[in-house]
């Protein structure tokens, strides 16, 4: 393992049956380190990140994590029918953690929601909570799946807040899975470019926001991002929340 | 008047063990999904294993702990092979708990044999506003009152009870957190075995019980639970206790022999109701 590494993943191949949902992905986090990883939907992203919380085994290949790894799940997957308190709580299960003080202290909003059914919150106080959720089990790396999927830019923009803010102040690695680049690429300093179940492309956030065939594909007008900020505003004008996919079939 | 004050205390009394069976149910299917059709033969081993222990000269209170215990074993078992394998899909367990279910005849058979048993519970009649009923109902009311309350406080109050809540509220996300949903589903089995031989030791001092009388609790536990569509503890109480009042009634004034059809009415009454509304099983979207 690379010195000072949080995550390392080294060949990974993640299989569903016969489908190769993840085809010698190769990706390192450091300590501290913000990274970005981009890719439309089906890419593997969330498959990714499931093999990286141990939920998923690899077919082959190797997943190394040094230090604790917290997962804020796609679709916020709440427990709907727990108050915000013991959704916090249930997030310490792993290490033991019942104080959810601390967590208020980060994300005081959640102060006057601790009370209320996690079910009935916004999908942007849902996302905090999940963020909260996952900060029970004092990790040393985040791995937050599609952070800003169904939220308004407003809302996007205060979670992007808190995670710099525990970054520089907690020395917090994050790995972001985004399908909205733009997001994903001002927020973090090095991302990877997964498509098809293979790293297309990876290098610092600069380089990539000013390769061409990035831009191109997911910066530009038919972008997935585009398609992301539709897929928001269904949601605005009272559609159901967004349905996730099972992941465990 | 003091006639239906009887029937309504001996029928909330049968109604308890309904309740508890039914909770044992709900237990169970809340964290795994899975009817389980072995709920029964909890109460009917705990009660045999009892009468046993009474026999062999172990006081009244230990040997009927021991027996709720053997029951929280049984249901440990069940819920190991039921769903002991992880990604076991519902629909096979279910299936897997009514073979135990019938397995568990012979095993009753072979200890036991095919005889009715029963023994002695509180002693003593209770008189109130000039109806007479055996002082061991007000026991049985007590105790299920009891059990409930500790059940809310289990599930609100607990890490385990916790833990359980989140495993029937959202599998995936229990995942993530690091809770173990097949670990959780087999402490529900323990649970709900608890459960049922909790009825099956209360229900024996006031009706024989046979290897077959499970049929009779989980057609009576099944219709209690399904009010509250199988995820509710409070409408399993209140529904056990409904079927309890209306079985006494119609004992009472008409036909003992029509018991389980009262059940049996009940049940499809509501389920027909339910399915008007919405859905009786919540199945899980896929």
């Amino acid at each position: 393992m690379i010195e000072g590494s949080v995550i390392e993943v080294r060949d990974l191949t993640v299989r569903y049956g016969a489908a190769v949902a993840l085809d010698g992905v190769s990706l390192t986090v450091g300590a501290g380190e913000m990274v970005a990883l981009i890719g439309p939907n089906g890419a593997g992203k969330s498959t990714l990140v499931n093999t990286l919380s141990g939920i998923l085994r690899p077919a082959s290949g190797r997943v190394t994590i040094g230090g604790r790894l917290a997962q804020v799940p796609e679709g916020r997957q709440m427990f709907p029918d727990l108050t915000v308190d013991d959704n916090l709580r249930l997030g310490g299960w792993r290490v033991r953690n019942r104080d959810t003080g601390p967590i208020y202290e980060v994300l005081p909003d959640l102060v006057k929601l601790r009370r209320r059914r996690a079910g009935l919150l916004s999908g942007g106080q849902q996302q905090m909570v999940a963020v909260g959720r996952a900060l029970m089990s004092r990790p040393d790396v985040l791995a937050v799946d599609e952070l800003s999927l169904g939220l308004a830019p407003l809302v996007v923009a205060d979670l992007v807040r808190h995670l710099r803010e525990l970054n520089a102040e907690r020395g917090l690695a994050v790995l972001l899975i985004e399908q909205n680049a733009r997001i994903a690429l001002d927020l973090c300093t090095r991302a990877y470019v997964l498509e098809a179940g293979r790293i297309a492309v990876s290098g610092s956030a600069e380089e990539l926001a000013a390769s061409p065939t990035v831009a191109a594909a997911y910066l530009g007008a038919d972008a997935p991002v585009i398609r992301a900020s539709l897929k928001s505003l269904e949601q605005l004008e009272g559609r159901p929340d967004h349905e996730e996919e099972g992941v465990a079939r | 008047m003091s006639e239906l004050l009887q029937y309504l205390i001996t029928g909330v009394g049968g109604g308890c063990a309904f309740a508890l069976v039914g909770s044992g149910l709900v237990a169970i299917y809340r964290v795994t999904r899975v009817v389980n059709f072995a709920q029964g033969a909890f109460a009917v081993i705990a009660a045999l294993t009892a009468s046993t222990l009474l026999a062999t000269g172990l006081p009244h209170g230990l040997a009927e702990g021991l027996a709720v215990a053997v029951g929280a074993l049984t249901g440990l078992l069940v819920g190991l092979v039921a769903i002991g394998k992880p990604g076991t899909p519902p629909g096979a367990a279910l299936i897997a708990t009514l073979g135990l279910g019938v397995f568990a005849y012979a095993v009753e058979v072979l200890i036991w044999g095919d005889q009715p048993r029963s023994f002695p519970g509180v002693p003593g009649a209770v008189e109130i506003f000039g109806a007479r009923f055996q002082a061991h109902y007000l026991l049985i009311i007590g105790a299920t009152l009891a059990v409930f309350a500790g059940m809310g406080l289990l599930f609100t109050r607990t890490d385990v009870g916790r833990a359980l809540s989140a495993c029937a509220s959202n599998p995936y996300a229990a995942k993530v957190v690091g809770i173990s949903v097949t670990r959780m589903g087999l402490v529900s089995f323990a649970i709900g075995g608890a459960l049922g031989g909790l009825a099956g030791v209360l229900v024996t001092p006031i009706q024989l019980v046979t290897f077959d009388y499970d049929v009779t609790l989980i057609v009576g536990g099944f219709a209690a639970a399904i009010l509250g569509g199988l995820v509710r503890p409070a409408l399993t109480l209140a529904g056990g206790l409904l079927l309890g009042v209306a079985q006494a009634l119609v004992a009472g004034y008409g036909n003992a022999a029509y018991q389980m059809e009262v059940a049996l009415v009940l049940m499809l009454a509501v389920m027909v109701w339910q399915a008007a509304r919405k859905p009786i099983v919540q199945e899980e979207t896929a």
